[in-house]
């Protein structure tokens, strides 16, 4: 059975009042998630063709072809591995 | 200056991100190096490696001689009255570090006071915090004003019988502000205090002159002027230097070390050494070496005026583009090639991102400068940031992208 560590290379925190977290995706299965990501997930906006705008269980974010995706508003990392537990799996 | 020719000296530069030839703009993070450099580190140690001052064989006596020559090539690069008032150190971070630690635990007290501004990066706050902690002595910030200059009153008033030590930087990481630092030296001595400057982003950019600036420290970092990451700089001047407790203890910097029953009886070494403990970063000495006769072949004065051009060009262009926002003075003639925006509905690490799809890399965050984006209420800034083999089409192609994403 597959798990978000199959497909997530790293996850980093970031500095800024925002706290964003950045989500790199394994450079083999980037293209796989991505193309998962957009089938589940609603498209609100695309920018050049490369990134993307999308709303997934109430939740904005953006993600990028290069295999990352950027996400805000979590509070614990147990509710983000949820979350992309659904969006990923 | 020819930035095209000094492009072919960065193998790097061929590179590409996402499809799209690399466009380097996070400098004030980390430069690129030249393929001198890389060639120096490879001879070293494809020919000479050796640990220096403990052996009779060539190898050390030739690794000795490469590493002590770079000394006094970097003495010479900040005009130092002798080589044994460069200390190398892990990196400005480190240095300033060595300067809080020596000076805390042998000079500074309960009833002193330290005075910082507050537009420092942590490097420069954090380890006078902890010292502080320990010592009970107290530390003032100096404002800064609207455009993220230096309030020059401020840090004057706060100046007192009581302060032992001034610290400033002298470009600001996030806003490329270029401080006077000779007018708060001055200041400082008047005062009997010492006055230590954080070098980490004027040093790789502008001629510094420490007897023409008179300060008592400088702290820069190798990585930051093309040279190698691991290696840094401590000037200080030699009698003050020469009254301070060591930092870390262990080889090279005692001269003897005896026992005389339970007493053991220690003697530090001479200058430098006596603040060089353990093996050196020996490659990335030789390494920065090397990369000083690379910006000294370049012209110091001709590096500034590239980058400011490039500045200039920079700010008023994207001062006509829709959503963005810049910091920093409106006054160029303050400022280092340093740009901090943001980009109105995208958060400083989602425009990072977007300009990496397009092979341009930007620093995203507080650049290690809290306290100063809490001062202008921002949550966080994108940073682009020039060096020598930056041009202004690399510019243009910056500001296409910002007009394709953000019409």
């Amino acid at each position: 059975m597959s798990t978000v560590t199959d497909y997530v290379s790293r996850i980093e925190g970031t500095c800024g009042a925002e706290s964003d977290v950045i989500v790199n995706f394994k450079y083999e299965k980037k293209d796989e998630v991505i193309a998962n990501i957009l089938k589940k997930a609603h498209l609100k906006n695309t920018l050049a063709g490369i990134i993307f705008e999308l709303t997934f269980e109430d939740r904005s974010f953006r993600l990028y072809t290069s295999g990352k995706a950027i996400f805000r508003g979590f509070k614990t990392k147990t509710e983000l591995m949820d979350f992309l537990t659904k969006l990923l799996l | 200056m020819d930035p095209q020719a000094i492009r072919q000296d960065f193998p790097i530069l061929n590179r590409k991100i996402n499809g799209n030839p690399l466009i380097y703009f996070d400098n004030a993070a980390t430069s690129q190096k030249p393929r001198q450099v890389i060639d120096t580190l490879t001879d070293y140690y494809t020919n000479h490696n050796g640990n220096i001052h403990r052996a009779i064989h060539t190898l050390s006596s030739e690794a000795t001689e490469l590493f002590e020559k770079a000394r006094e090539r970097i003495g010479k690069f900040i005009n130092t009255t002798s080589p044994s008032e460069v200390i190398f150190t892990r990196g400005t971070t480190e240095a300033i570090n060595l300067v809080a630690y020596s000076l805390g635990c042998g000079n500074i007290g309960s009833g002193d006071e330290v005075l910082i501004s507050l537009m420092e990066h942590h490097s420069n706050i954090i380890p006078w915090e902890i010292i502080a902690q320990c010592k009970g002595f107290t530390i003032k910030y100096a404002n800064i004003n609207k455009d993220g200059t230096l309030n020059y009153d401020d840090f004057e008033s706060k100046i007192t019988k009581k302060t032992k030590i001034c610290c400033l930087s002298h470009v600001s990481n996030v806003t490329g502000v270029i401080n006077d630092i000779k007018r708060v030296t001055k200041a400082a001595h008047d005062n009997n205090a010492l006055m230590l400057v954080d070098g980490a982003q004027s040093v790789p950019h502008m001629k510094v002159n420490v007897r023409d600036l008179d300060i008592d420290f400088l702290a820069f970092s190798g990585h930051k002027m093309l040279g190698p990451t691991g290696i840094g700089v401590l000037y200080g001047k030699k009698e003050i230097l020469q009254k301070m407790p060591p930092f870390q203890g262990g080889g090279e910097m005692i001269k003897n070390v005896s026992f005389d029953k339970d007493q053991c009886n220690i003697s530090w070494n001479e200058l430098p050494w006596k603040f060089e403990a353990g093996t050196p970063d020996i490659a990335g000495v030789i390494g920065l070496g090397a990369a000083v006769d690379y910006l000294e072949n370049l012209g110091m004065n001709n590096v500034f005026n590239h980058e400011k051009e490039l500045t200039q060009y920079a700010v008023e262009h994207l001062k006509k583009c829709n959503n963005i926002t810049l910091y920093g003075p409106n006054d160029l003639s303050q400022r280092c090639g340093i740009i901090p925006f943001s980009i109105n509905g995208f958060s400083s690490h989602d425009t990072a991102a977007m300009f990496n799809e397009y092979g341009i890399a930007l620093r995203s965050g507080y650049h290690c400068a809290q306290p100063l984006h809490q001062i202008f209420k921002l949550s966080s800034t994108a940073r682009a940031s020039f060096y020598v083999y930056n041009t202004k089409t690399e510019i243009d192609r910056f500001i296409e992208i910002l007009g394709e994403l953000i019409p």
